[in-house]
């Protein structure tokens, strides 16, 4: 009998080529060829500035160099500016970028020219070459400066503004005005960035024999790329393949299509009719791609004397950076995703979209939703302290109850559909972190501490994330003769181990062995119609597209086995690649199966034989019955009604050094809820990565831009990722299941959830740790210090003295 | 201006037991030069400034960030990359097995650096307690897994390496 794999921690198949360094990721591709080139960019050095003059003579005199490209190089759609992906009707002053500057940069890093030579270091000594006459413009630097407005980083667009946003259900204003109790927050969050160890790149191979360009793009969304390579070069789509090799970790930078060298390769292939590729390097990296986070908000809150919220009224601004090109995702994401597992009585949010001189901002792994965490979660421990209630209390009095699902918040999310959750079970949520993490014992071990002259704090904080977004994602199963199966999904992969997931799932559907499921993904060629891997929507989406497409195929062997057999399809079952009636000997092997349904016209070995039209089918009818087709395949499309809500709270306890304000982790709890686990070692490893991810945000990662727009710390030197030496020693993981009901797998998506409340769950901690508000996140022991001096009345000697 | 086409260099190389022979200038990083002319493509670049250790090589058995090292500086030395760390009959080492056993990996980026690193380190310290397996990894970054079973693959390839030993050993016997 097949074991069943859905649910089983089962190695994964991928790790072999990449523990043995056979891999292929982007850089790797085309290595032997020796006409591959490759390409170097010019970056504006300024924030702001116009463009008087680009002088390229003294580049083509470079030993080495192909050519260089300008945007006066550039003709037709590559000419126009860069596609505006999610055209939110909100965003009334959306801008995005030329693949070439065109008279005028807005970030330190946007692209200026383009060289192709014979390798990378011609390409940059060609680059370093290139003469530019700038003017110079006062840059637009963080969120202050965009809402003064003394400057405006686009002249069309005066107030800074991009778009602004209302969303209500009742009315707030009037529910806090009534309410017994009110309360007012500020909070901040600073920038951050995915920061994959891959950066992004792309390798282009025009080929005129065929008159096809292939695109290997270290991409999120393939068929993305592909679609906006097509418009842009003018090519048909059908000239267009875009495949996507191993890519070595996203967290959302690399769903951002199509990038200039995304364009600019393809073009420079086509017109050298030679291989061209570009891969970036990690300064261009902190510079030229994306970041997120920043937002300031501003929180007003009445509530009853349980803690009951009775009116929300959020307002906040979103630092969308230079450009638009994603839309409003992140900022619409955080105003609904905000709400986390409550029900407030009445929510008002509105946000501005400001402009800056700075790198653009698009979704970095939670997309949003940390800082609406870090705001609900903040102002639910305002609460509590208000109150004198304990934490848990005031959030098991705003919990969204089990029997209350479907739960309808009457606000629209990200996707245009409503807001509604399908499922979860909240208070059983919070009991078991409760348990986890030791939160009823924690005033004794704090007592403990302090008898040590140790200070320590605990915090929690609860999430929900919508996940498995739309619109669709689609796979393809064939079961080929030898009995092998290969699947085929759309979107991409970049470490989350699809090949083995799907594989899982391919296997318990069809009944086949693992060993024999193959899974491809991100490749045109294969699976045309796709979107792509974010939103913590592949598990979901090409989860059950792969089921489906499997129950296809599945269906479709049991027709043609129940002829062979002379059964009922009803009396058949599938286990092990063998098709048998249940209860006899009466067999077929899925591959004979394929054979069958493949007539045949030449004999190309053994088993095809038997699928020569002298052997099978009734010589009275066509060989391919009306409505079939050849071949034992399945193909089918997962298209939900909306999202799937997944959950989960985090809790941690730090510790605080007197003296040094230095903040150390001492325990780290996670319940997480993403409905059924497909493989739960995956999922755990999500988990950790995401926690670490969130650590680096809370504790050390920044963006350090200077007021004149350089970005101080674009290099690993400065820009503080965890090591290991950074993260929790253990993380105590404890899993809910409540399943979807949107989908025929009952999954939830669970890749982005990690990340969700580190911000928040550590402000709790340091909150409770000091004593006073913490209101600004990451926050530095130099940063924790500050606030001791200044929430002190003695001095720093003094409190330090005071807390031995 | 036209520029003088670069100096090239006849340079010997000696990874993974074979010698490859390169014609490089001398600013040939060994990253660009054990990927591109060698086509050893195991070895990743994550940051080029020496920092987070995907690059790592072992050279003359010594972990060593290969972008911060010249190709023709590489000339006497024996090199191993990750390709050379799987045994000749393709069997895992004892490091690349722990690491599948221990779902040490996500997106494999960051991985052959660890692999290099801690192969070197094991060797140094062939028995780590929890802390000697952190501080082994300590200075390489990933973005993927947050350590938890990285750590947990260093003291798993310190066993498997162990249970070889013994097995050999009753062998002998």
């Amino acid at each position: 009998m097949t074991t069943k794999m859905f649910g089983a921690k089962v190695p994964r198949v991928e790790d072999q080529r990449f523990l043995r360094g056979q891999g292929r990721y982007v850089d790797d591709l085309l290595t032997d060829d020796p006409r591959l080139l490759h390409s170097a960019v010019l970056r504006s050095p300024h924030a702001h500035a116009r463009i008087l003059d680009i002088d390229v003579s003294d580049v083509l005199d470079v030993e080495g160099v192909v050519a260089v490209w300008t945007w006066d190089d550039l003709t037709g759609p590559m000419a126009e500016p860069l596609p505006l992906l999610i055209p939110h009707p909100t965003l009334t002053h959306g801008r995005t970028q030329y693949a070439l500057a065109k008279g005028e940069v807005n970030y330190v890093g946007e692209a200026i020219a383009f060289v192709v030579a014979v390798d990378r270091y011609v390409a940059e000594d060609a680059v370093s070459r290139i003469r530019v006459d700038y003017e110079y413009l006062e840059p637009v630097v963080g969120i202050p400066a965009a809402r003064a407005a003394r400057t405006a980083v686009h002249p069309d667009v005066p107030d800074n503004v991009g778009a602004r946003m209302t969303q209500e259900n009742g009315d707030a204003r009037a529910a806090i005005a009534a309410a017994p109790h009110t309360l007012s927050l500020d909070l901040d969050i600073e920038r951050s960035a995915c920061t994959p160890m891959e950066g992004r790149g792309t390798v282009a191979r025009w080929d005129p024999d065929t008159s096809r360009l292939t695109v290997w793009s270290s991409t999120q969304t393939s068929t993305g790329v592909r679609g906006c390579v097509a418009a842009k070069l003018g090519l048909d789509l059908a000239k267009v393949d875009v495949i996507t090799p191993d890519v070595g970790g996203g967290f959302g930078v690399k769903v951002v299509h199509p990038w200039p060298e995304e364009l600019l390769v393809p073009l420079a292939s086509m017109t050298l009719g030679r291989p061209v590729k570009f891969t970036e390097d990690r300064r261009e990296h902190f510079i030229s791609s994306a970041h997120e986070r920043a937002q300031e908000h501003h929180v007003e809150v009445g509530f009853d004397d349980d803690g009951r919220v009775l009116g929300l009224d959020v307002e906040f601004w979103h630092d969308h950076g230079a450009y638009t090109p994603y839309g409003l995702i992140v900022p619409i994401i955080t105003s609904t995703q905000l709400l986390g597992p409550y029900k407030p009585q009445s929510y008002r949010v509105t946000f501005e979209s400001v402009y800056t001189n700075t790198v653009i901002v698009t979704p970095y792994r939670g997309a949003g939703r940390p800082q609406g965490c870090f705001v609900m979660e903040r102002t639910m421990d305002a609460i509590a302290a208000y109150l004198g209630k304990d934490r848990t209390e005031v959030r098991s009095a705003n919990f969204i109850q089990p029997d209350e699902f479907p739960y309808e918040h009457g606000l629209v999310f990200q996707d245009g559909r409503e807001l509604t959750y399908d499922s979860g079970d909240y208070p059983a949520s919070l009991a078991k972190l409760k348990e986890l993490v030791g939160w009823d014992e924690f005033e004794d071990f704090r007592a403990e501490m302090a008898a040590q002259g140790r200070r320590v704090g605990i915090g929690l904080a609860c999430y929900v994330e919508g996940t498995g977004v739309g619109p669709y994602e689609g796979a393809h199963v064939h079961i080929e003769t030898s009995g092998k199966v290969k699947a085929s999904i759309g979107l991409t992969t970049q470490g989350q181990g699809h090949q083995t997931a799907f594989a899982q799932i391919v296997a318990d559907t069809l009944g086949v062995r693992f060993e024999d499921v193959e899974v491809v993904t991100g490749d045109t060629r294969k699976m045309p119609y796709s979107v792509g891997t974010f939103a913590s929507r592949a598990a979901v989406m090409s989860g059950s597209a792969v089921h489906l497409a499997a129950l296809r195929a599945k269906e479709k062997a049991l027709r043609i086995a129940a002829e062979a057999l002379e059964a009922a399809e009803d009396d058949l079952e599938i286990a092990d690649g063998v098709v048998s009636v249940k209860g006899t000997d009466a067999s077929i092997d899925l591959g004979t199966v394929a054979v069958l349904s493949n007539p045949l016209r030449y004999a190309f070995d053994e088993a095809s034989k038997a699928a020569t039209q002298f052997r099978v089918g009734d010589p009275g009818k066509p060989p391919v019955a009306e409505g079939d087709e050849p071949g034992l395949e399945g193909k089918d499309f997962y298209s939900p009604p909306r999202s799937t809500f997944a959950n989960g709270m985090h809790a941690v306890i730090v510790e605080t050094d007197p003296d040094t304000a230095e903040i150390t982790i001492l325990k780290y709890a996670v319940v997480h809820d993403c409905g059924h686990l497909i493989n739960p070692m995956i999922v755990e490893g999500q988990i950790h990565g995401g926690v670490a991810q969130g650590v680096g945000g809370a504790l050390y990662e920044r963006m350090a831009y200077d007021e004149s727009g350089q970005l101080l710390n674009a290099s690993f030197m400065d820009f503080l990722m965890p090591y290991v030496t950074e993260v929790p020693t253990t993380i105590d993981i404890d899993h809910l299941e409540t399943p979807s009901p949107l989908n025929p797998l009952g999954i939830k998506g669970a890749g982005e959830a990690g990340v969700i409340p580190s911000a928040a769950v550590f402000a709790a901690a340091i909150e409770d740790a000091e004593g006073f508000p913490i209101t600004a996140m990451p926050i530095s022991p130099s940063e924790l210090f500050a606030l001791r001096l200044e929430h002190a009345d003695l001095p720093a000697e003094a409190l330090s003295e005071e807390t031995r | 201006m036209i520029t003088q086409p670069e100096e090239l260099h006849d340079v010997r190389l000696q990874v993974n037991g074979s010698v490859h022979e390169v014609r490089v200038p001398a600013r040939r990083l060994l990253s660009d030069a054990l990927r591109h002319d060698c086509g050893l493509t195991g070895t990743h670049v994550g940051c080029e400034h020496g920092v987070c250790g995907a690059c790592t090589v072992l050279v003359d058995g010594r972990p060593v960030r290969s972008c911060l090292m010249f190709a023709v500086s590489a000339v006497e030395s024996e090199i191993t990359t990750v390709e050379g760390l799987t045994e000749d009959d393709g069997t895992l080492s004892p490091v690349q097995q722990a690491f599948s056993d221990c779902h040490g990996l996500q997106c494999g980026f960051c991985t052959p650096g660890f692999l290099t690193t801690i192969t070197a380190g094991l060797r140094e310290n062939p028995e780590p307690s929890e802390d000697e397996a952190r501080e082994m990894i300590a200075g390489n970054l990933c973005r993927c897994t947050g350590y938890q079973n990285i750590v947990k693959s260093v003291l798993r390839a310190a066993e498997i390496e162990r249970e070889i030993e013994r097995e050999s050993g009753e062998q002998v016997q």
